[in-house]
Order: structure tokens, then sequence, then C-alpha cells
């Protein structure tokens, strides 16, 4: 147990390094160190979930918390790098629809379109971890902005897992977990939601030679 | 034993999907597909003569339970899945001959296809939101498989949309989750994410929060429903997949994603103003239909044609839940039978039509009344089904929800869906019509350039029939197409398909074209029809268990 205040302070700080992650994603370009700045984010999660684990005294959410260091600083990275190992050439975001300053800008926007919305979140609970839903919110928009805003597969990808770590923080800021079976069906849809992914793009590239995913554009009215 | 009786729809396909990846796919195994949908329908009924009288179930601790909502789904699960099941082996035999595919993705396919089936019955016994969360995420990966299994690269393409699209979704509605849940944690009297708890603490639910929650929870299961605006993934999975997958996917997944918008909405209208949840419904709904009518005018692949009639009908299911009176709900309900049962129908048969053909292209399909005529049959009445023609049931469901419609002050949603309701019948009939009937062209047809303008000139292909009751050797549907000229359907258009649908009947199968049997799955197809056109006259012993289901949608329960 701590006090009320450094837990508020650490919440916060663990929350701002996930804002800012996410906002590093947006402004790289090569893949590689997309995929370590994600991982990055992973911890940082971990130590959101951790905190959260300590100040409600859950032996059980501190497994909780271990499972997410696993899964999102360490499985997914290591998928992500594999399939870019094999990506061939792509390995740079060099045409993204909306360009970097651009993209900082909305980021800014988007966090606090997060906060205005986030308002009946934040006053519903008095607890610091209802204080921090809003940031964990502008992780979400984030993530959604980078999913629409990228052309490569993967970078869509890690825009996918972006919006989803974000989505996590909610849950966990928000009501400290949700049910062990929910929880437990979460992680995996998540962890198969990327195997499939990874599947069929070796089956493609198994197909059709070096023709990646980023090269289909075959189906539309 | 009503625990195994309600357990049953997800056991059995586990069993069958046990049997397939221990047995494979060989001639003795290939009707257990079909054996374990009949069980899962037998199953499902029997569930639900429990439940209308005997109440709600619950079982394995709480996780799952059934009311008369959950077992008319367990019924369409079935009802579908043994339509889809039982013309699989002639899908997959034919697919084998012409070199397609092999054993082993048949046996993949066998298997991925029961536990799609497990899966969505799980989503429909789910007793919370969380389990039906991660029941209808199973579904988009188990499904992933199944729309790329032809490995092509439009139907990886078509896999991979489908996977980001739907996951993006999907996402959307697992944030809804957890903000509905803080919503019910911080209530006067706590409660968790199961529906019963839910609905009883619903009136009390901070307005803001749910507000929140329940936009976010229509949005991402609208996107696995096929609304807009994230449906752009249902053209492409739905034309990619194989027959007998597109026709599950669109006559039961999409349904039971939007059995998940149904009960968020009993919900949300207890925790806010109906108004909330019935101006998002009519949003999504038109701006689905508009873009169905649009891309269905010009439409020249009927694959993506079938596809983007089921967005439209997911629109209007969506209309119906808007209006959200009893008549319009119990409307919705059967609508989501009757459109189960037409769309597999229409699904396969468009498989067959493409493994006939070889091109999905409405002008490379001529002349098919006289090819196949069996074949031009399932296909020209399940048009006519699919476009409310009476008797078939989709009539009956789209005459209530446009009555409540008017009658429920929605008059102007419900009018501008009519119009759109309209053209989209045109184009249908219209395209169907040319793949019919004419003469069985070799090569592609000419320029299609006008397609746009020509569709809807079904009168001008049969003249002298238009819109006239046609005397002279009239078949039951032409006699019904007369009658119904009055009837807010392009009459005349739809008399042609009749007609077409009559000659193609008579003609008796020359041998030197096709000399297809009635198999299996020409049955089954018949039979979907048939029950559909009955659905449209009675419901029978359904009509309690639709009134059930109505009363706990429509929040008249306890």
């Amino acid at each position: 147990m701590m006090s009320e205040q450094l837990y508020g302070q650490l919440l916060n700080i663990a929350v701002g390094a996930l804002l800012l992650t996410a906002v590093l994603i947006l402004w790289r370009r090569e893949l590689s160190a997309i995929i370590n700045v994600f991982a990055l984010q992973g911890i940082a999660l971990t130590v959101l979930v951790g905190l959260i684990a300590l100040e409600e005294g859950s032996l059980e959410l501190g497994a909780v918390a271990v499972g997410v260091l696993v899964l999102r600083a360490g499985v997914l990275p290591w998928l992500l790098r594999r399939a870019l190992a094999g990506a061939g050439t792509t390995r740079r975001e060099t045409r993204p629809l909306v360009n970097v300053v651009s993209s900082l800008m909305v980021a800014a926007g988007l966090t606090l379109l997060a906060y205005l919305v986030s308002q009946p979140l934040v006053a519903l609970d008095p607890s610091p971890a209802a204080h921090a839903i809003p940031v964990a919110m502008a992780v979400v928009l984030i993530g959604f902005f980078v999913l629409v805003t990228r052309r490569l597969a993967l970078s869509q990808l890690v825009g996918f897992l972006l919006m989803d770590n974000g989505i996590t923080a909610v849950g966990f800021l928000t009501t400290a977990g949700i049910g062990v079976v929910v929880e437990l069906g979460i992680s995996l849809d998540v962890l198969l939601v990327v195997l499939v992914l990874q599947i069929l793009k070796t089956r493609i590239r198994e197909a059709f030679g070096d023709t990646d995913i980023d090269d289909l554009r075959e189906l539309h009215d | 034993m009503t625990t195994l009786l309600m357990l049953a729809p997800v056991l059995i396909p586990l069993a069958a999907a046990a049997i397939f990846g221990i047995a494979g796919w060989r001639p003795a195994t290939v009707w257990v597909g079909a054996v374990s949908a009949a069980g899962m329908l037998a199953a499902a009924i029997g569930t639900a003569v429990t439940v209308t009288t005997g109440g709600p179930l619950t079982a394995v601790g709480g996780l799952l339970a059934v009311d008369a909502l959950s077992a008319f789904m367990l019924i369409v699960i079935g009802a579908v899945a043994l339509v889809a099941t039982a013309a699989t082996p002639t899908h997959l035999r034919a697919e084998l001959a012409a070199g397609r595919t092999d054993p082993k993705v048949c046996t993949q396919h066998s298997l991925l296809v029961q536990v799609f089936l497990a899966a969505m019955s799980l989503a429909v016994l789910a007793a919370s939101l969380g389990l039906l969360w991660v029941a209808i995420e199973a579904t988009t990966v188990v499904t992933a498989f199944l729309v790329g299994q032809r490995r092509g690269r439009g139907a990886v393409e078509a896999a991979w949309k489908y996977v980001i699209i739907c996951s993006t979704g999907i996402a959307l509605a697992l944030l809804g989750t957890f903000l509905l849940n803080y919503a019910a944690r911080h209530a006067p009297t706590p409660a968790g994410l199961d529906w019963v708890g839910l609905t009883a603490a619903a009136p009390n639910l901070d307005p803001g929060v749910t507000r929140i929650a329940v936009l976010l929870l229509f949005l991402g299961f609208g996107t696995k429903a096929g609304l807009a605006p994230l449906h752009a993934w249902l053209p492409d999975a739905h034309s990619q997949a194989p027959a007998p997958v597109s026709a599950l996917m669109s006559g039961v997944l999409i349904s039971v994603a939007f059995y998940a918008i149904l009960r968020v909405k009993i919900i949300a209208d207890a925790a806010l103003s109906p108004d909330f949840a019935r101006a998002l419904l009519i949003v999504l709904s038109l701006a689905s239909m508009t873009i169905a009518a649009s891309l269905l005018l010009a439409q020249k692949d009927y694959k993506r044609m079938l596809a983007y009639s089921s967005i439209e009908n997911m629109g209007l299911l969506a209309l119906g839940a808007a209006i959200g009176s009893p008549l319009a709900v119990a409307a919705v309900l059967l609508h989501i039978l009757g459109h189960g049962l037409a769309k597999s129908v229409l699904f396969l048969s468009a498989g067959r039509v493409l493994q006939l053909t070889g091109s999905s292209r409405i002008d490379h399909v001529r002349g098919l009344a006289a090819r196949d005529p069996v074949l031009a049959g399932c296909l020209g009445f399940g048009v006519l089904a699919i476009i409310a023609f009476p008797p078939f049931s989709l009539f009956a469901s789209e005459l209530g929800m446009v009555t409540a419609g008017f009658a429920g002050g929605l008059g102007w949603a419900t009018a501008a869906a009519l119009i759109l309701v309209l053209v989209i019948v045109a184009a249908l009939v219209g395209h169907t019509s040319r793949m019919l009937l004419g003469a069985p062209t070799q090569g592609p047809a000419p320029s299609t350039g006008d397609d746009a303008l020509r569709t809807g000139d079904g009168p001008a292909v049969v003249p002298g029939q238009t819109g006239a009751p046609v005397t002279a050797g009239a078949s039951v549907a032409a006699d019904v197409a007369g009658t119904a000229a009055g009837e807010p359907v392009d009459a005349g258009s739809a008399v042609a398909v009749a007609v077409a649908v009559a000659v193609a009947s008579s003609v008796p199968a020359s041998p030197l074209t096709v000399g297809r049997r009635l198999g299996s799955d020409g049955f089954a197809l018949i039979a979907a029809l048939v029950l559909c056109g009955v659905l449209g006259l009675t419901l029978g012993p359904l009509a309690p268990l639709l009134e059930q289901a109505t009363a706990i949608v429509t929040g008249m329960t306890q």
C-alpha cells in the first residue's frame, strides 16, 4: 500500500508513458523503430496494471500484469519483428496518407477530443485511476488514426495493437479487471488475430513470391 | 437433462469438429456436418419448447443462459446451418473434381465450419456481454481461414480486410463493454456484465457513461453485422468465401452480431431515453441502405450483388429495431429467420452457378433457365423471396416493419427506407432476370456499360406480360405476382422473374446441357424456400416463441 498521492502520481507517469509512446509511433517511419516503441508501450502498460494491483492488493491482478508483460512486451513485438524480417523491402512507411507534422497536430487534437469525451467517465468516480482515463482514451484514438492513415499492412497492424493497448488500459482503469474468463478471452483473441494475419501474410508470399499484402488492391466496386 | 439440451448446440458441432479432426474428410464422414447441424436444430427446437413453457434457464455456473430470444436465434442458426451443410458435400465434390481444392482443405473446411457453428451458438447462449464479445470475436478468427480458403489473391486480400476491419470494430465494442461495466459497477446496486443484472440495474446507470458505451457497442457490433460505416469487409469476404461459408456468414453470422445490438438496445432503452438508441439505429440503417442501393445499381458481380443485399437487409433490421414497437420487433425477428433462409439459398445457388459457368460476373451468365432449370428456379425464387415477394416470410416481416414505422411516428425514415428498397428491388430483379433469361451464350456477353440504365427492364424481356396477371399456364408464382401488383414492390419486373422461373420449371432438363439430378443440395435449397414461404403464411408453432422473444426485446417482461 502506498499513499494516495504517490499512487496518483505514479499512475499519471505510467499513462503519460503510454501516450508518449503512442505519439512516438505516429512520429517514426522506420518499422523496426516503431516495433521497439511498441514493446516499450507494453512495459508502460504492465507498470500501469502492476500499480493498480499493488493499490488493490490483488494477487490475481498481479498475475494478470505478468501476463500483460509477456504478451505485449514480449510475444507481440517478437511476432511483429519476425513478420518484418520476412517483409523484404517494405521496411519503411514512405507514403502515409497524412504527413508527420499534420499527424502530430491531429494527435494533439485527438487528445483534446479524448478529454472532452471522457468528462462523464471522470465525473463518475473520484479515484486517481478514473482521472487517468482520458489519456488512455487518447491512445485509443491515436491508434485508430494510425490504423486508417497507414498504407503498409504491418503499420496497420501496429495501429490496431496500439488501439488495443489503449482499450486494455481503459479496461483496467475503469474496473480493475473484468473477470478472468473475459480477460483470458481478450488476450487470446489479440494473440489469435495477430497469428491469423501473420499466416495470411506468409500464405500470400508463398503463393505470389515477392508480392506482399500491401500490393493487393483487387477487390473494389 | 435440460442443461444438456441447452448445451447441445455448442457441444454437437464441437464433437463433429473433433470427428473431422481425427478422421478427416472422407466418404464416411461426408454427412457428419449435416447430421451435426440437424442435431443442433433439434436441440434448438427442444430448448425453445422448454423455454416457452418453463421460462429461462441457466447453466455452467451462470456463464450460459437461454431465454426465448436466445432460443429463437439458436433455431435460426440450426436451420441455416442445416441448409448450408446439406449443400456442402456437393459443393466440395465439384471443387475436388475441378481440381480447385484437395481433401486436406476439405477437412480443414469441414472442421472450421463446425467450430464456427459452435462459436455462434455460444454467442447467443452467453449470459453476459463479456462472453458474447469473446464468442463473436472467435467467429472472426475462425472464419478468416474459411474466407481465405481458396488462397487466390482475391481470397487472401478479402480475408486480410475482414480480420482488420472486424477486429477493429469489435475492439470498439470491447471498449463499450468496459465502459458499460464501469457504469454498472457505480450503479446504486452494483451489477456485473450479465444480461439479467444489467437489465435490472439499467434504470440507475449513469446516463453520460452509458451513452458513450452504447454508441461504441452499436458501432462495434454493427461492424460485424455489416452496417455502415465499417461495412467494407462484407462484400469482399462474402464474394470470396466458398459458397457454404458465404451462406453461413450472410445467413446467420451477421444476424448473430445484430442479436448483440438488440441485447444492448434493451439496456440502452432502460437506461436512457429510447430516442438515443433510435436515432443511432436510424442513422446506421439509412446509411447502410443508401450504400447498398447505390452499389447495387451498377453491380457487375452476382456474389457481390447478394452481399450488398445483405447490407440492405441489415439496414432494414436496424430500422425495425429503431421503431421498437412490438409489431416492429416481431417483424425484425421473423426477418432474421426469413433472410437467413433465403440468403443461404441464394449464396449456395450462386456457388453452383459459379461452378457451372466459371465466372462470377453477371454478364457472363445468360440463359440459366434453359441450362439448369432447378438451379435457375432456386436462384429465381430466392431473389423473389429476398425482395419480399409474397408469400415469402420477408414480405410479412417488411410489411410489419413498414406498418409499425408509419404508426410509430417514424414516417419519414420509413418512407426513405421504402424508396431505397424499391431501388434495390429494381436492381436485383434487373440483374437476375438477365442471368436467368435469354439464350445461353458461350463467350462474354456484349458491353455492359449501360447496366445501370437497363436495371428494372424485366418486362421488356418478356413482352406482353407487364404487370398483368398471367393466365395461360399460370404457375403459382405468376398468380401471386399478379395479385401483388399493388404492393410496394416492383411488380412489373418481379413478374418477369416469376415467369422466367415458371418457364424454367416447365422446361425439361436437357440431357445435353447439364442433366443434373435433384441432389441433396437441391433438396435442401427447395426445402428452405418452401419453409420461407410457409413462414410468410403462418408462424405455426413458432408464434409463442416469437411473442416471448419480442416481449424480451421491447422490455415488457417481468
